[in-house]
């Protein structure tokens, strides 16, 4: 075996260049690769899977360099390559994906002919046979109507087509080394194996090696041959799949894969790594079955109750004027984004509320949030029916404080320009009324001790505060003026999943200290199950399945809620 | 493509309101102005009686309400009445005039456009480079410096210190007859007619206000073209197309230019608007015969219909220029549909 490995990347670093000085964002990285294999790069973020991908394709950006060490592709040097080297093998010897696919197609270019482009650029096509190659793409990876779609926008494809569009790119040339930087973070969980799937099918065919780079360990597992793990620029542990898992050798490792939940993990064994095990430190969970439960809570009345919810958005302004005040045809019903849904949630209950994206779970949490109108149907909270008061005037309702949210992305849904302190403090004033400096800064600290977040934190801006600090922040924000209901909407979804794992049980923890009821909107079965004893699930408007949140993820009774279940890439090291 | 028709038709369309708020405010505006034109034009030497007289004639003796419907009403039948300062129909004034102001114009926003442009994608292909710093400079002096000063400026330094450019006095030397009239573009008609030497003339006249209005121009255009540039250059897509070795070239200009065309785009018509208010100053600076130069005259006088003319056709112009870019922007980006 004198041959040199297809790549092979050796003690490779690369320092960038910030406001504070020079950082090492990779730390003597060593990896190899052979011809056909898929190598899955695991890691938080930050630390450093991307940065080797694009140091091997020369994309570094100019505040990057390369400190030391070397990146071989099939025996030429890419760390020294001039960049019109570079240039005539990328997309041509090896092509990229990324994540977030709209944004990463020209937006005003119809997709045909970005493909068109990469063919010309790289002669596998005349001017003459351009337009049939692309479509002959298209066609490839399983894109109907390729004729038609040859002149589509990404704005008018969906983020999995968008993809799929640029899978047909990155393969146009048949290069022989694809790197697929998250490429299905944002899309929904079905779409996400469709395109996985694509992928490794694709690939296999031409014998490709892939660099697999994700933050999903179930994912690295479901479709890589070998893993390296990252932590913070280095490699802490190279092996293949089955003996990572079973086997891992490094604490990172290990932390990593109890913090990914599984179909039977519980929330203590997310953190048993790094806590050692759990051995019943908190009580635990009590499940919704218990039958002196469940007494308990017929006897009190529901929370929360939702009766024959519908949200209709109009079409699209009809063809032709109209008079401002002309009213709408009502024969032409709209689109129903929620239809007809009814659920309750008891005192002190979690329900998980899951779909894929535009199944209306959202629009019925901002509906119950009261941030938005229905269409029809009542929401009866804690006796009182909601829907009497239009949406733009409920903040001035004594019920507004006890209906809350925790959002999505915990960086953008805090004011830039706030400290935490102020973020924490701004409900108490608008909705507390309460005005002395005094009072409002012992409440905030009290709710941050509440939340886990150390008090001389609570000065910063939100950009000085890392992902886990900014989610408590907005919890704290949101139980700050003792809601009743906490809505969650996708809270942790931004999140490192040793994060994530945190979050989740700060989250159930606050649920026994406070009383709360939650409605926990995700994508995720995996993590609904966590913090939920029942679960809905929704498609298309409607409830498809209910119950108890084990029991519908483990023996689904409704076709889609299968494919859900099934499409979670997950690795369960007894099958591997 | 008569859905694209149909479009066109209901965005001319929306245009009819803001026309109808022009006609009202600019009658309104004139109005309001100091001055009473009966007084001005019966004469220095005018008594009561002859100045009555004269306020009779014009119409100014009725009310306000009688005076707009008559207004609107030869407005109407395509009369924007006479102008008492020449004696001649305002509309005929303005026809006359409106080409030498908009050959000036489009010249300066040509200028500006080329130096821009290029300047300010060099600019953001090289930051912190002396490009970068060149269009900094250059962006700074076109905020700053009045284009009355800059016009005076460059008067003094190339016409009356080195003698390199004829005397500011209006679109073509004296010594020279105006070209046929065709379009109205003294250039244009020049070279239609074949006679170069007049070309050179008119375009000897012509550089100097241009480069007036072009270095006013030049700062708006050279910074959205330099930021446009940055944010396109710094996306995901121009990263995809980085990442798939297309050339230099097409990543720069199919890629990155054509998207950071599109809010240049809506700047431009913005700084369009922009002259046609600047012109109104340069034209004096460089006796212009423009509109700009009439309108001035117009106002010092009070001289009510040739105002209203001028503001209304200004109006014109800003919707008609405004219109064209909406149309431009949808041929370019497919995002933008009209009838939203």
């Amino acid at each position: 075996m004198t041959q040199p490995p297809f790549v092979s990347i050796e003690q490779l670093s690369v320092d960038f260049r910030t406001r504070n000085g020079i950082v090492r964002a990779l730390d003597k990285v060593e990896l190899s690769i052979k011809k056909g294999e898929t190598l899955g790069i695991v890691g938080e973020s930050g630390s450093g899977k991307s940065v080797t991908a694009y140091t091997l394709i020369g994309l570094l950006d100019a505040a990057g360099r390369v400190a030391g060490g070397s990146a071989m592709f099939d025996g030429m040097t890419m760390t020294g390559a001039s960049e019109s080297q570079l240039r005539d093998l990328r997309g041509r010897e090896i092509s990229m994906i990324f994540q977030n696919p709209r944004g990463a197609l020209n937006p005003i270019r119809p997709v045909g002919k970005q493909i068109e482009d990469v063919l010309l650029r790289h002669a596998r096509a005349s001017r003459q046979n351009a337009r049939a190659k692309a479509i002959e793409m298209l066609q490839q990876v399983r894109i109907v109507e390729p004729e038609k779609r040859y002149w589509s926008f990404p704005f008018e494809l969906s983020g999995g087509m968008c993809q799929r569009v640029m899978i047909a790119i990155a393969l146009a040339c048949d290069p022989r080394l694809l790197i697929a930087d998250e490429p299905t973070t944002g899309l929904d969980v079905t779409t996400q194996k469709a395109t996985m799937d694509l992928i490794r099918d694709l690939t296999r065919e031409r014998n490709m090696a892939v660099i697999l780079i994700t933050h999903d360990l179930g994912m690295a597992a479901a479709y890589a041959d070998r893993i390296i793990v990252m932590q913070q620029g280095q490699v802490v542990e190279t092996a293949d799949v089955k003996t990572l898992f079973t086997r891992p050798a490094h604490d990172y490792t290990k932390k990593l894969i109890a913090a990914s939940p599984g179909p039977y993990s519980e929330l203590d064994d997310l953190t048993a790594v790094t806590n050692g095990p759990a051995d019943a430190k908190r009580p635990r969970r009590v499940s919704a079955a218990d039958p002196g439960q469940q007494a308990a809570a017929a006897a009190n009345k529901f929370l929360l109750e939702v009766i024959d919810l519908v949200k209709e958005y109009p079409h699209r302004q009809k063809q032709g004027w109209q008079w401002p005040w002309s009213k709408p045809d009502d024969a032409d019903s709209g689109f129903r984004a929620v239809d007809g849904i009814s659920f309750q949630i008891k005192r002190g209950e979690s329900l998980g509320l899951v779909g894929e994206s535009g199944c209306g779970k959202s629009t019925t949490s901002s509906i119950i949030a009261r941030l938005l109108d229905p269409t029809s149907g009542d929401i009866i909270f804690n006796g009182q029916n909601l829907t009497t008061f239009r949406a733009d005037q409920f903040a001035h309702q004594p019920q507004r404080s006890l209906i809350q949210m925790v959002f999505q992305d915990p960086t953008e849904s805090l004011n830039p320009r706030y400290t935490a302190l102020d973020a924490i403090a701004e409900p108490l004033k608008r909705l507390k009324k309460i005005t002395a400096a005094t009072e409002i800064k012992q409440r905030v600290e009290k709710m941050a001790d509440l939340v886990g977040l150390p008090q001389h934190l609570l000065t910063r801006f939100p950009h000085q505060l890392s992902g886990g600090q900014k989610a408590r922040v907005g919890i704290a924000r949101a139980i700050a003026v003792d809601p009743l209901l906490l809505i969650l909407d996708e809270p942790t979804s931004a999140l490192d999943v040793s994060v994530q794992a945190v979050v989740l049980q700060l989250l159930d923890q606050l649920k026994t200290e406070l009383g709360m009821s939650y409605l926990f909107v995700s994508h995720d079965l995996n993590v609904v199950r966590l913090l939920c004893e029942r679960v809905i699930v929704m498609n298309r408007g409607k409830i498809v399945e209910q119950g108890l949140a084990d029991e519908v993820l483990r023996n689904p009774k409704q076709e889609y809620t299968r494919i859900l279940v099934d499409s979670i890439p997950h690795f369960e090291p007894d099958n591997l | 493509m008569p859905d694209q028709l149909l479009q066109i038709g209901r965005r001319l369309l929306q245009a009819v309101p803001s026309v109808i708020g022009i006609v009202i405010i600019s009658f309104a505006l004139t109005r309001a102005l100091p001055g009473d034109p009966a007084v001005y034009f019966a004469g220095a030497m005018a008594d009561e009686e002859s100045i009555a007289e004269v306020r009779q004639a014009l119409g100014l003796d009725r009310s306000l309400v009688e005076q707009f419907f008559i207004y609107v009403s030869n407005l109407l039948q395509g009369d924007l009445g006479l102008s008492l300062n020449t004696g001649l129909p305002v509309l005929e004034e303005l026809l006359t005039r409106l080409p030498a102001s908009l050959e000036l114009t489009f010249t300066g926003l040509g200028l500006a456009v080329l130096i821009a442009v290029p300047l300010g994608m060099l600019a953001a292909t090289r930051p912190g480079s002396w490009i970068d710093h060149l269009c900094r400079v250059l962006v700074t002096a076109g905020v700053s410096l009045p284009t009355f000063f800059t016009g005076l400026f460059l008067i003094y330094i190339f016409y009356f210190l080195l003698g390199w450019a004829p005397s500011p006095l209006g679109r073509l030397d004296i010594l020279y007859l105006p070209p046929p009239h065709v379009t109205g573009f003294y250039l244009i008609d020049s070279l239609l007619a074949g006679d170069s030497e007049t070309f050179w003339a008119a375009l000897r006249q012509l550089v100097l206000p241009a480069f007036t209005l072009g270095l006013f121009a030049l700062a708006p255009i050279a910074r959205m073209t330099r930021a446009s540039m940055l944010s396109a250059l710094g996306s995901e897509y121009v990263r995809t197309a980085r990442a798939n070795g297309l050339s230099h070239r097409k990543v720069l200009f199919t890629y990155a230019f054509r998207n950071a065309a599109l809010p240049l785009l809506t700047t431009l018509g913005m700084v369009f608007s922009f002259l046609l208010g600047a012109n109104v100053l340069v034209e004096k600076v460089f006796a212009w015969p423009g509109i700009g130069l009439f309108a001035i005259e117009a106002l010092v006088a009070s001289d009510y219909a040739a105002v209203q003319g001028f503001v209304l056709s200004m109006a014109l112009l800003f919707v008609v220029v405004n219109l064209m870019i909406d149309l431009l922007l949808t041929l370019i980006d497919p995002r933008v549909s009209m009838s939203d």
